[in-house]
């Protein structure tokens, strides 16, 4: 089968005060894995809600083979063969499979009959899954697999798949593609939503770059390097962070047999975890989303809190205080919730500031507040990290992901923290914006801050840390070097597959 | 299909007149509730927000039961506004105020007929700890076993009213009273009345004590760090927890500060006004004080407005009643419109509306 499947037609679309998408055009062809390229911010999640429904466009057209395609909401779009895969769940932890995917279907079968279909399709397509497990009970990978059998029990003509392994593990990103391809064999077409490029060129046939809204070039991924597309992507010469300095000093964190029940019931438990971090350097932390990042936080931050010698700051145990008695002690946190967790939302970007800082910048006296000590606080940090906003009394929430993140890690950096714990740091970031903080973060390592990156984005902790561990279901691998680390092996440390079945995509094609 | 939308900025200038438009379309939809009665509107309203405070034949009473009326509710306001920032729900302001009102009359009667003037100061203290004491047993139970304060302290309000009863009949009971249920009438009592301070407006104690509240609950939410930490709690847990607030300690102090003052205003309501514990002591300012300090919208400055306008209404509810014999069904019906008025006025100036054509599938 050739032909145009989907073609775009000058797409506007335009939100106050900035437009979302500006004229893009390019067709999907049938039977293509279509890669839409572009930074945080670049239009891509906007294009593809117009594709899917959940947004009209302002003007500009789309054709379906050749008709007019105009859905005016997702059930028209899945009617004529559209189906997504977004890049968060939308699953309930506490269902089994079969009733997740039975919820988002207009008239669900039975759930024997669904249980079965589940599981033809599952199969058929390399995707070992059991429609009687629990959700909460699964990892990441298998989470995903949820939403593609729900999509493919649609029977899709275009399959939209939204950073689909920003979850993954190197080894489950090549179970997912061995899939796609098979998907790709029988003539569905998949439009691939990435900035990863090392996976666009092995999987792509075709891509479109997005950047501010406007489509700034197609390119065949196999024949183009991934430097070009990089800096058609950013519009600019790609600046990688510089680092000072490689010799390291004294022990500052030393994190010894912590064992952490989790506070919800689907939280990990965190088991038996060493390790130790160094004046000057910065320790990477990977892994897949759920395998207890936000635990290991809680408990180096102070908001969970162990017995009194698993953490330990300059050899003084810490892990019975809390985070403002451990904030005294030069040990500084920022997790990854910037909304509703770093930052509290409807609050001024003041009194975000101290939130945090009371403690080490004396913002208080006798508990009384000193606001202005504050403003200057937050102007401070709005400078310092470049933070665009028209002022330190706009709430949180008014400012873009990108740079409320900026103003996050810069309040801990401008607070001279002897250890920081950061939790993805440039989660949801553009380019500019989180070259700036791993900037940030590796100057504070040259001032001698021990520093703990935690992040699922395996590029920026390569290109940061000094050395590697990645946590796996609450445990903490062996901790490496991170130089001369090779995919595999990193690919291992986070759990290989994840006791996820390798797909066999050779047998029961027959679905 | 409605949809409602989150305004990214909502206007400030619209968030402070919400209020004063919610009275004016209450006054627009009450009045033409009393016109579809066959009352004169004009009339029905002039009544209730005009002659309380202007009448030359009826303001002489009126007026200083706007400061009687409001004092305690203001007071039982600003204690409940702390925790309902802070996302605690303290629904038993009125068993509170009854407990208050029980400890601080029972020390006073206990040292009849002493007339040492230690005696009011320390029905003060007794009042604010009965109160506080009270509203203790919902928080620990919060804090130790994570029981719900909404509940709990409700019930508790029942209990309190149980207990108010039993005192009337029993303990506190006037030994000259002929068998009649009723403790003595502290009026009748110097060392424990809460007179009037400047007579004729109504102003006591309790009034003063309003005040103070208001002022520092001011102070604590804009200057202290405590207030800061109250706020964050409310509006995002999790940052707070990040921020190092310690939630025990403030369910504790939220609960313990929303008690004692709702069992300070019942000590000043049952040594002045009421003049005695009897069983039909409260009338509800407990809960009254709910609504008071949402159409405050917990802002302390907004509850003693709040309080008054409250105040107005009941006070010019019961003249419309006497005067132009309306139900007082009609009156309540006028109340609920206010409150109904301004959470709806609330609801749109914090989101949009949004109507979605629902196109064919």
């Amino acid at each position: 089968m050739t032909g145009t499947l989907l073609s775009i037609r000058g797409l506007t679309k335009a939100y106050p005060g900035v437009v979302a998408n500006d004229n893009v055009s390019f067709d999907i062809q049938e039977g293509e894995v279509h890669a839409l390229l572009g930074e945080n911010g670049a239009g891509k999640s906007t294009l593809v809600k117009m594709i899917y429904g959940l947004v009209k466009p302002d003007s500009g057209e789309m054709t379906w083979r050749g008709g007019a395609f105009a859905p005016p909401e997702p059930k028209a779009a899945r009617a004529s063969g559209v189906a997504m895969v977004f890049q968060h769940f939308s699953l309930f932890d506490a269902l089994n499979v079969a009733e997740n995917v039975a919820l988002g279907m207009e008239n669900p079968p039975s759930m024997r009959d669904l249980a079965r279909r589940i599981r033809r399709v599952s199969e058929a397509y390399g995707l070992p899954l059991d429609p009687n497990r629990t959700v909460g009970d699964l990892s990441a990978g298998e989470r995903q697999r949820v939403e593609i059998i729900r999509c493919l029990l649609q029977d899709p003509k275009l399959l939209i798949m939204d950073e689909p392994t920003s979850v993954l593990t190197p080894q489950e990103v090549e179970i997912l593609f061995q899939t796609l391809n098979k998907l790709k064999s029988e003539g569905t077409s998949i439009l691939y939503i990435s900035h990863k490029l090392e996976e666009i060129r092995t999987l792509c046939d075709h891509a479109t770059i997005l950047r501010l809204g406007k489509n700034v070039g197609e390119c065949v991924p196999a024949d183009t390097s991934a430097r070009d597309m990089a800096e058609l992507m950013v519009g600019d010469t790609l600046q990688t962070p510089t680092r000072t300095t490689e010799k390291t000093g004294d022990v500052m964190l030393d994190v010894s047999g912590l064992s952490l029940e989790p506070s919800n019931p689907f939280g990990t438990t965190l088991k038996n975890i060493h390790f130790t971090v160094h004046a000057g350097e910065i320790l990477g932390l990977g892994g897949v989303a759920g395998n207890g990042q936000d635990e290991l936080l809680a408990a180096l931050s102070g908001e969970s809190t162990t017995w009194p010698d698993a953490v330990k700051v300059k050899g003084e145990d810490v892990g019975h205080l809390g985070p403002n008695a451990r904030r005294a002690r030069g040990i500084l946190a920022a997790p990854e919730e910037r909304l509703g967790h770093a930052a509290a939302p409807d609050m001024s970007l003041v009194e975000n500031a101290l939130l945090t800082g009371a403690m080490r910048k004396g913002l208080t006296q006798n508990g009384f507040v000193n606001w202005s000590g504050s403003t200057a606080f937050a102007d401070d940090i709005i400078k310092a990290f470049d933070v665009r906003t028209p002022g330190s009394d706009r709430a949180a929430r008014s400012l873009s992901g990108g740079n409320l993140q900026k103003f996050v890690i810069g309040r801990e950096v401008l607070q001279d923290p002897e250890v920081l714990v950061v939790n993805q740091p440039t989660w949801g970031v553009d380019a500019a914006a989180a070259a700036a903080i791993r900037q940030a973060l590796l100057d504070l390592a040259a001032k001698g801050a021990a520093i703990v990156v935690i992040s699922q984005d395996l590029d920026e902790l390569m290109e940061i840390s000094d050395r590697f561990g990645a946590l796996n279901e609450g445990r903490m691998s062996d901790i490496r070097p991170a130089a001369g680390l090779t995919i595999d092996e990193i690919g291992l440390m986070m759990g290989g597959a994840h006791g996820m079945e390798v797909a066999h995509i050779d047998e029961g094609a027959g679905a | 299909m409605i949809k409602l939308e989150k305004r990214p900025q909502p206007s400030r200038a619209l968030a402070l007149a919400t209020p004063l438009i919610a009275v004016f379309i209450t006054m627009i939809a009450g009045g033409l509730l009393f016109w579809a009665l066959g009352k004169n509107p004009f009339e029905a309203i002039r009544t209730i927000f005009w002659d309380p405070l202007f009448h030359e034949q009826f303001a002489s009473y009126s007026r200083p039961q706007l400061l009687v009326k409001a004092g305690p509710l203001i007071l039982i306001a600003i204690g409940l506004s702390l925790g309902f920032r802070a996302g605690i729900w303290n629904i038993g302001a009125e068993g509170q105020y009854i407990m208050g009102a029980i400890c601080g009359a029972g020390v006073g009667l206990a040292f009849y007929p002493s007339e040492s003037f230690l005696i009011f100061p320390m029905m003060v203290v007794a009042g604010a700890l009965g109160g506080w004491a009270w509203a203790m047993i919902p928080a620990l139970l919060k804090v130790k076993f994570g029981t719900n304060e909404i509940l709990v302290s409700l019930m508790l309000v029942y209990v309190a009213e149980q207990l108010l009863a039993s005192m009337s009949l029993g303990l506190l009971r006037n030994p000259e009273g002929h068998g009649f249920p009723g403790s003595r009438n502290l009026k009748d009592y110097a060392a424990a009345h809460n007179g009037e301070l400047i007579a004729g407006t109504g102003m006591h104690w309790g009034i003063v004590a309003a005040f103070i509240a208001v002022i520092f609950a001011y102070v604590l939410l804009n200057r202290h760090i405590l207030g800061f930490n109250i706020r964050l709690t409310g509006e995002a847990p999790r940052a707070a927890r990040f921020a190092g607030v310690n939630p025990t300690r403030l369910i504790l102090f939220c609960l313990g500060t929303a008690g004692a003052l709702a069992g300070l205003a019942g000590l000043f309501e049952v040594s002045g006004p009421a003049g005695q514990i009897s069983i039909d002591f409260n009338v509800g300012y407990g809960f009254t004080a709910i609504i008071v300090a949402f159409l405050g919208r917990l802002h302390p400055v907004g509850i003693l407005l709040a309080g008054l306008l409250m105040a107005l209404t009941y006070i010019g509810g019961e003249l419309a009643q006497l005067m132009l014999s309306l139900p007082s069904a009609a009156i309540q019906v006028f109340q609920g419109m206010l409150l109904f008025f301004l959470l709806a006025l609330d609801l749109l100036t914090n989101y949009r509306i949004r109507i979605a054509v629902k196109g064919a599938a």
